[in-house]
C-alpha cells in the first residue's frame, strides 16, 4: 500500500479545475461548485453495492455527489443501453462501468483520461492498460479484472475420494460418477457441471475457453487470420456437446452466470465455470453451500493442453458527453486506485488490476485462491476484440450461435466449418 | 358538381382543412421516420458516428462479392427470423382466435358471477408484457419453475423441462405465454360482437329446431365476423411485430428469434444502422404483404354479405 504516491483528491481537485479552465477558457466558476456525477452500476451480485458504497466514500471526501444509475446484468443489454444513450449524446452518464471488449466499440464516445491519471495506470496490468488504449488515447482505466475459473464442491468430491479434475475429461467422469451417486441417495436435483450456456457473450468466453484448452486457438488468431476450424476446435466442442442433458441440465442453454450461481450455490451442482465474483457469494453467510466450495483454475483440454481462462473484468471510463469530465475522471482515478480495488477484493474478491495486491496478506487471507490466480491472470485469453474492434459484437454472435447449436445437439464439424465461412464473411465485410 | 360547384368546392376546402392536422401528425409520426428508415437503409451509417456515412445502394439488402452473397436477403439469420415470425403469428394468432371466441360464448350466457369472470378474464391482457414476460421466465425455470413442479408432482413429466432453453420447445413456450395474454382481447371484442347479434336470430333457430352447434356456425360466427376481422388483424400486426416476449424470455437464439428482435440487434448491439434499417424496412414490407393479403382473402365475404 505503501508506494502510492499519486495526488490526493485535493490535488486532484485542483489538476481538474485547471483542467477544466485550460478547456473550456471561460466560466470556471461552476467547476468549483460542488457537483453530480453519474455512474453506471451493474447489479451482477453485489456489485451495486460495493459500487454505490464506494462511489459515496468519493463523494464525501470530494465534496461532490454522486448519482447511481444502475444497468442491466446482461453484458449484451448494457453495451446496447450504452450505445443507444451515447448515440444520443447524453449527459445522463459521465462515469460508465465498460467491458474489457468494448473499449474499441466505445473508445469514439470516451475522453482520454491520461491527462487526469498521472502516473497511476502504470501500476495496472500493462496488458489491461494497452487493451484500454485506442490511437493513442487511454479510453478507461481497469477496475477490476476477471478470468474464468472452476468451482468446485470440496465436501462432494472429499466424499467420494477425487482430487480436483486437470483436465476436462476428467472433469466430465467426475461430475457424472457424483451426479448419479448423489441422485442415487434421494438428491434428485443433482448436476455435474454448470456454465454460461445462454445464447449471449457469455457463452463465446465460455466456448473461448474450451478451445483453447484443447489447443484449437483463439478463433481470429493475433494476425487476424480466422482459425476455429480445426479438429481441436471440434473435439473441444463436442465434448461440451456432449454435457447438455448428460452432465447439466437442458436448462442450461438459457443460463448464463446468475442462473449458473443460483443452481451451484442451492447446492445443486457439482462444478461450477464462473468468474471470481460468485466465490465471495458461494462463501457468504446464509449461502448453503459455505466452506465447502474450493476454486481451480479451468481444466486442460488434455493433459498436454494448457489451462485457459478468458479475459474478463470492467472498467471505468468518462463518457464524452459529460458535462464535468474533470470530476468525473477523479472519480475514475479514485475507485481504480489500490485502496479501493484492495477494499473490493477482500469485501467480494474482485481480482485488482494491479499486480502488486496479489502479495498483500490481507487480500490473500480473504482469497486463498487469489495467489493460484495470478498465472491465469497473465496468461487469460483474450477475445478477438482488438482484431475485429467495431465488429467484434458481430464476431461473438456468431460463435455464440454455433457454440449455442453444438451444445443443442447438432454435431461440431459441420457446424464449425460453416462458423468458418460465416467469419470468413464477416472478415471480408470488415475488412479486418 | 353541375350546381352549386361553390358549395362542393368549400366542402372540400374544409374537409382538407379538418384533415390537415391528422395529415401532419402522421407526416410527423409514422411518414418521416419510415422514410428516414428506409433512407438509412441505402448507407453504411452506424450508431458510433452518425454524421458521417455514405451511400451503397442496396447492399444491405442483397450485394454480391467475390463469389458470395452479401445483404439481409441472404442473411441465414434473418431467414430464421423470418421463419420464426411466420410460424409465430399465425399458430398464436390462430389459437387466440379460437380461444376468444369460445370464452366469449361462455360469457354471452348469463350464470352467476359473470362479471367477477369478465373482470378475472382481463388480469393477464392488465398485467405489462414485461412483467408477464419475467414472471413466466421463473414460472418456466429448469429447476426452480413452478410449472416443472406442478407437472412432477402430477407424474406428467419424470425430469424437469428446460422450457425456455429446449430449441424445441421455447417457441411453443412463447406462443404458450402469447396466447395467455392476448386471449382476452379477442375474447373481449368478440364478447362486444356477439351482444349487438339480435335475439330473434336465435329464437328463428330455435324455433326450426336448429342443432346449437350449427346455429353457431350459420348464424353467430357470420354475425361477428367483422368485428372479428379487426380483431384479427389488430393481432396479425402485432404478432408481426413481436419483440418484448421473444426478447425477455429467450434473448436471441435461433430457435425464436424474431424480426424485430433481428433488427433490434442489428442496430443497437452491432451499431449497424445501414443494416438495422435495411432489416427494419424489409419487416415493414413483409407486415404490409401480409396486411393486403389478409385484407384481400377478408374482402369477399364481407362484400357478399352486404349484398
Amino acid at each position: 500500500m505503501a508506494h502510492f504516491n499519486w495526488p490526493g483528491p485535493r490535488a486532484w481537485f485542483a489538476a481538474a479545475i485547471a483542467a477544466v479552465l485550460v478547456a473550456a477558457g471561460t466560466g470556471p466558476a461552476r467547476a468549483a461548485a460542488p457537483v453530480e456525477i453519474s455512474i453506471s452500476c451493474a447489479a451482477l451480485g453485489v456489485e451495486l453495492k460495493l459500487c454505490t458504497e464506494a462511489a459515496r466514500r468519493w463523494a464525501a471526501r470530494t465534496g461532490n455527489r454522486v448519482k447511481i444509475v444502475s444497468t442491466p446484468n446482461s453484458s449484451t443489454d448494457r453495451l446496447a443501453l450504452y450505445l443507444q444513450m451515447l448515440a444520443s449524446r447524453t449527459d445522463e452518464f459521465d462515469v460508465l462501468q465498460i467491458d474489457v471488449v468494448w473499449a474499441g466499440v466505445l473508445a469514439d464516445h470516451l475522453i482520454d483520461l491520461s491527462p487526469y491519471l498521472g502516473a497511476a495506470p502504470k501500476a495496472h496490468f500493462q496488458s489491461l492498460i494497452r487493451n484500454d488504449t485506442v490511437d493513442g488515447r487511454l479510453v478507461a482505466m481497469p477496475w477490476w479484472t476477471d478470468v474464468g475459473v472452476l468451482y468446485y464442491r470440496k465436501d462432494l468430491l472429499a466424499k467420494y475420494g477425487y482430487a480436483p479434475p486437470t483436465t476436462w475429461q476428467e472433469m466430465t467422469r467426475i461430475a457424472r460418477a457424483v451426479q448419479s451417486a448423489e441422485r442415487a441417495r434421494g438428491n434428485a436435483r443433482m448436476w455435474g457441471y454448470v456454465f454460461q450456456g445462454r445464447a449471449y457473450e457469455g457463452l463465446t468466453c465460455n466456448a473461448l475457453e474450451w478451445i483453447d484448452s484443447f489447443g484449437g486457438g483463439t478463433i481470429v488468431n493475433a494476425r487476424g487470420e480466422i482459425t476455429i476450424d480445426n479438429p481441436r476446435a471440434v473435439a473441444a466442442l463436442d465434448l461440451a456437446g456432449s454435457w447438455v442433458g448428460d452432465i447439466a441440465p437442458r436448462g442450461v442453454l438459457n443460463y448464463d452466470e446468475e442462473s449458473a450461481r443460483g443452481v451451484f450455490q442451492t447446492g445443486d451442482a457439482v462444478f461450477m465455470r464462473n468468474w471470481p465474483y460468485a466465490w465471495a457469494l458461494a462463501q457468504g453467510e446464509g449461502s448453503p453451500v459455505r466452506g465447502k466450495v474450493g476454486v481451480v483454475p479451468l481444466p486442460k483440454g488434455d493433459p498436454r493442453g494448457k489451462n485457459a481462462g478468458t479475459l474478463g473484468g470492467w472498467h471505468l471510463a468518462v463518457s464524452r458527453y459529460s458535462k464535468h469530465p474533470a470530476e468525473a475522471a477523479s472519480l475514475v482515478a479514485f475507485l481504480t486506485s489500490a485502496p479501493e480495488q484492495k477494499a473490493r477484493a477482500i469485501a467480494a474478491s474482485y481480482n485488482p488490476t494491479i499486480p502488486a495486491l496479489y502479495d498483500d496478506a490481507e487480500v490473500l487471507a480473504a482469497n486463498p485462491f487469489f495467489g493460484a490466480l495470478l498465472p491465469s491472470l497473465e496468461s487469460a485469453t483474450a477475445r478477438p476484440s482488438r482484431i475485429a474492434g467495431p465488429h467484434y459484437n458481430r464476431l461473438s454472435r456468431d460463435v455464440w450461435r454455433a457454440a449455442h447449436d453444438v451444445l443443442a445437439g447438432k454435431p461440431a464439424a459441420p457446424r464449425v466449418a460453416q462458423l468458418e465461412a460465416d467469419l470468413d464473411r464477416l472478415k471480408h465485410r470488415a475488412r479486418w | 358538381m353541375a350546381k352549386g360547384g361553390d358549395v362542393s368546392r368549400e366542402r372540400v376546402r374544409s374537409a382538407w382543412l379538418f384533415l390537415a392536422p391528422m395529415l401532419v401528425v402522421l407526416a410527423l409520426v409514422a411518414a418521416w421516420p419510415l422514410a428516414r428508415t428506409i433512407y438509412f437503409s441505402l448507407t453504411n451509417a452506424t450508431l458510433v458516428d452518425m454524421s458521417r456515412y455514405s451511400f451503397v445502394g442496396l447492399d444491405n439488402y442483397l450485394a454480391y462479392d467475390q463469389g458470395r452473397w452479401y445483404g439481409v436477403l441472404t442473411d441465414p439469420q434473418w431467414l430464421a427470423a423470418l421463419r420464426n415470425t411466420l410460424v409465430f403469428a399465425v399458430i398464436s394468432v390462430t389459437l387466440e382466435t379460437v380461444l376468444g371466441v369460445l370464452i366469449a360464448v361462455l360469457l354471452n350466457h348469463s350464470f352467476p358471477g359473470r362479471g367477477l369472470m369478465r373482470a378475472a378474464l382481463l388480469v393477464p391482457w392488465a398485467i405489462p408484457t414485461v412483467v408477464s414476460a419475467k414472471m413466466w421466465s421463473w414460472m418456466l425455470n429448469d429447476q426452480f419453475g413452478v410449472v416443472n413442479d406442478a407437472l412432477m408432482k402430477l407424474g406428467l413429466i419424470a425430469a424437469p423441462v428446460a422450457w425456455l432453453a429446449e430449441p424445441g420447445l421455447s417457441m411453443a413456450s412463447v406462443i404458450m405465454v402469447d396466447i395467455w395474454k392476448t386471449t382476452p382481447f379477442v375474447a373481449l371484442l368478440a364478447l362486444a360482437a356477439l351482444q349487438m347479434v339480435p335475439k330473434d336470430c336465435y329464437e328463428a333457430a330455435r324455433v326450426d329446431g336448429v342443432h346449437p352447434v350449427r346455429v353457431f356456425f350459420q348464424v353467430t360466427l357470420p354475425l361477428i365476423r367483422p368485428a372479428l376481422a379487426v380483431a384479427v388483424i389488430f393481432r396479425l400486426l402485432d404478432a408481426m411485430r413481436m419483440f418484448d416476449l421473444v426478447y425477455i424470455m429467450t434473448g436471441t437464439t435461433d430457435a425464436t428469434i424474431t424480426l424485430s428482435v433481428f433488427a433490434r440487434r442489428e442496430l443497437v448491439d452491432f451499431q449497424d444502422v445501414g443494416y438495422g434499417s435495411a432489416a427494419s424496412t424489409m419487416l415493414f414490407f413483409v407486415i404490409a404483404l401480409m396486411t393486403v393479403i389478409y385484407m384481400m382473402a377478408m374482402r369477399p365475404d364481407v362484400d357478399g354479405r352486404r349484398r
